[in-house]
């Protein structure tokens, strides 16, 4: 278990490096970040000041490993836009996309769980064509749509909900529900997989054999073994959540860090993007990371591996 | 050992009944071909020019409202250009991005994915590495982030979700590569001295492309989706231009007022994208039923 644990966390550095020198190096796709910050009316002088200050004329490689070096001890540059520390900036609005993140996976497993269940315990019945029907409904609904769309019936119609904002619950309900749902459809469809792979297994005829009520069975002895996948999958999903959280926090004018993502991209505040990239990154790094220690633990199998 | 030539007809044409047979192929083929063929013919079919502006006749309803007319069955919107033939444009766009996205993002994959499985070794771990890195990083930030960096454009966008969605394609590849390399008839062909080449052309690629056809269609409507999403949030196809994403953001402003401005073109966006997983669902289905999932 050790010696996996420490190629895993070799491997996650690994990763992590690679990912900080892309989203470092994306700053560089536009010809020149000094004529991007003062514009491209400045005087010749004002920009090779602005390049001498934050250090462009010097290599590439030095200008990363400078980075990477104060990104390491937590420094990440300062705003372009708010001309404040990027990490105090991302510090600041992560609370509310981890709350709207854990609302949307714990929505997606309430509603994706018990659902997979009910369709692999009788397939092909009809709670199965619900299933089916939810999950390739899911698929294809372009969230910033569903967003506006529930808009529309929830707060507008109904006058159920408040359109945007983030000061009370209510104003996460809508963007749990779209974020969860679009997360939903692959976490059911494992678990209806799993079950059904698990239900015909030589051990559950025998607990049903030798007269277990079949509710133990079912959550005892069969959800506890096909649950396995679903956690690793749950916390991958959690993952390119906070990555998707961008389009719902724009519409919703939720202000965490994936509002800050889209402000700071249509300000150019490279710094801040590049920030975001990596922070959103190492977080889905550390999460599949621990998932995969979870599921070596659980399973001894993949430790050999 | 005689071999029935019965036994070999009804097996091609039960492939053909399989799919006739089989009612979400059908509907998304269907949906899927209409909306191909509006789009070809989008300059006879559309009856009106989608960038033509009439101030006069802004905002008409569609042809079902009370102030709707069949002169614009759709309506219009804010700038007075007629819905219907924005729409229909609209869809060139979105299968320029689907089809686009889903040949550039599965050359990169399938090249990696069938390397990997078939060489195996070094060559392994790096495709894995990259995979890991690729899929560590946010897709929809670093579409916008580099689609704002470089301008967006329809070029830009196929370009941006075709380097950035190949991960499925190369870990598909990888997987069912790895289950071929080990057959039979892979080391026959090894030992009889084919090339490697050869090998991958005539021995792998034939019996991976079912997958790949399921993996382009699925990853044809991710594109499609993430375009609109983009376009919607402002950094992706630029207007005038009819992208589907761009009407539904252009139509945001009145939607409370106006509810077919963003409802037209979103269900436009969601049928052709459901018809488009219908359509790959059912090939995996006809296929490998068991690799469902």
């Amino acid at each position: 278990m050790l010696y996996y644990t420490l190629k895993r966390l070799g491997l996650a550095g690994l990763v992590a490096l690679t990912v900080s020198f892309i989203s470092f190096g994306l700053l560089y796709l536009s010809s020149d970040p000094a004529i991007a910050m003062a514009g491209e009316t400045a005087a010749d002088a004002d920009i090779e000041a602005i390049r001498q200050l934050y250090g462009f004329d010097r290599p590439i490689l030095v200008q990363y490993f400078d980075w990477l070096q104060r990104a390491a001890s937590g420094d990440l540059g300062k705003s372009y836009y708010f001309r404040t520390d990027v990490s105090a900036l991302i510090g600041e609005r992560l609370p509310t996309t981890m709350t709207l993140g854990l609302c949307a996976i714990t929505f997606a497993i309430v509603l994706s769980v018990p659902l997979g269940v009910a369709a692999a315990i009788r397939p092909n019945s009809f709670i199965d064509r619900v299933a089916l029907f939810l999950s390739v409904m899911g698929q294809a609904l372009p969230s910033f749509w569903f967003a506006l769309m529930l808009i529309v019936f929830l707060s507008v119609s109904l006058r159920l909900l408040p359109v945007s904002g983030s000061d009370t619950w209510l104003h996460f309900v809508m963007p749990t529900i779209v974020l969860g749902y679009y997360a939903a459809p692959a976490i059911m469809r494992l678990t209806r997989t799993g079950m059904l792979e698990v239900l015909s297994t030589d051990y559950i005829r025998t607990a049903r054999a030798k007269g277990l009520r079949p509710p133990v069975v079912l959550f005892k002895h069969a959800l506890r073994n096909a649950i396995i996948p679903v956690v690793s999958l749950a916390a991958v999903q959690f993952g390119f959540m906070l990555g998707g959280s961008i389009v719902v926090e724009t519409i919703f004018a939720l202000h965490g860090a994936g509002f800050l993502a889209w402000e700071s991209i249509t300000r150019n505040d490279l710094p801040t993007v590049q920030g975001l990239i990596l922070v959103f990154s190492l977080f889905y790094i550390v999460l599949t990371f621990i998932a995969d220690l979870i599921n070596a633990w659980l399973d001894p199998r993949i430790r050999i591996k | 050992m005689t071999i029935e030539p019965s036994s070999t007809t009804p097996k091609s044409s039960s492939v053909y009944t399989r799919f006739v047979g089989h009612q979400g192929v059908m509907v998304g083929a269907f949906i899927v071909l209409s909306i191909f063929v509006l789009a070809l013919f989008a300059p006879i079919l559309a009856p009106h020019d989608p960038y033509n502006q009439d101030l006069l006749a802004r905002l008409i309803p569609p042809v079902w409202d009370s102030r709707g007319s069949w002169e614009h069955i759709f309506g219009t919107d804010h700038l007075g250009r007629d819905y219907l033939s924005r729409l229909i444009y609209g869809a060139r766009i979105s299968l320029l991005i689907g089809f686009g996205a889903a040949i550039i993002s599965g050359l990169i994959g399938t090249i990696m994915g069938v390397m990997a499985g078939y060489f195996g070794g070094r060559v392994d771990m790096v495709v894995t590495f990259l995979i890991t890195v690729r899929l560590s990083m946010p897709v929809v930030l670093v579409a916008l982030a580099v689609v704002a960096i470089v301008g967006g454009s329809l070029q830009v966008v196929v370009m941006v979700l075709g380097l950035l969605l190949w991960d499925r394609f190369a870990v598909v590849m990888r997987t069912s590569t790895l289950q071929i390399r080990s057959m039979d008839y892979v080391a026959a062909s090894q030992a009889v001295g084919c090339s490697t080449p050869r090998i991958l052309m005539t021995e792998i690629m034939p019996n991976v492309v079912n997958n790949l056809i399921v993996i382009a269609t699925l990853e044809m409507a991710h594109a499609i989706i993430l375009e609109a999403a983009l376009s919607f949030l402002g950094l992706g196809v630029q207007p005038p231009l009819p992208s589907w994403g761009l009407m539904v953001s252009e139509g945001k402003d009145m939607m409370l007022f106006e509810p077919w401005l963003i409802t037209i073109p979103g269900v436009a966006l969601f049928l052709l994208v459901l018809a488009i997983n219908l359509m790959g669902d059912g090939v995996r289905d006809i296929t490998a039923p068991e690799n469902r999932n």
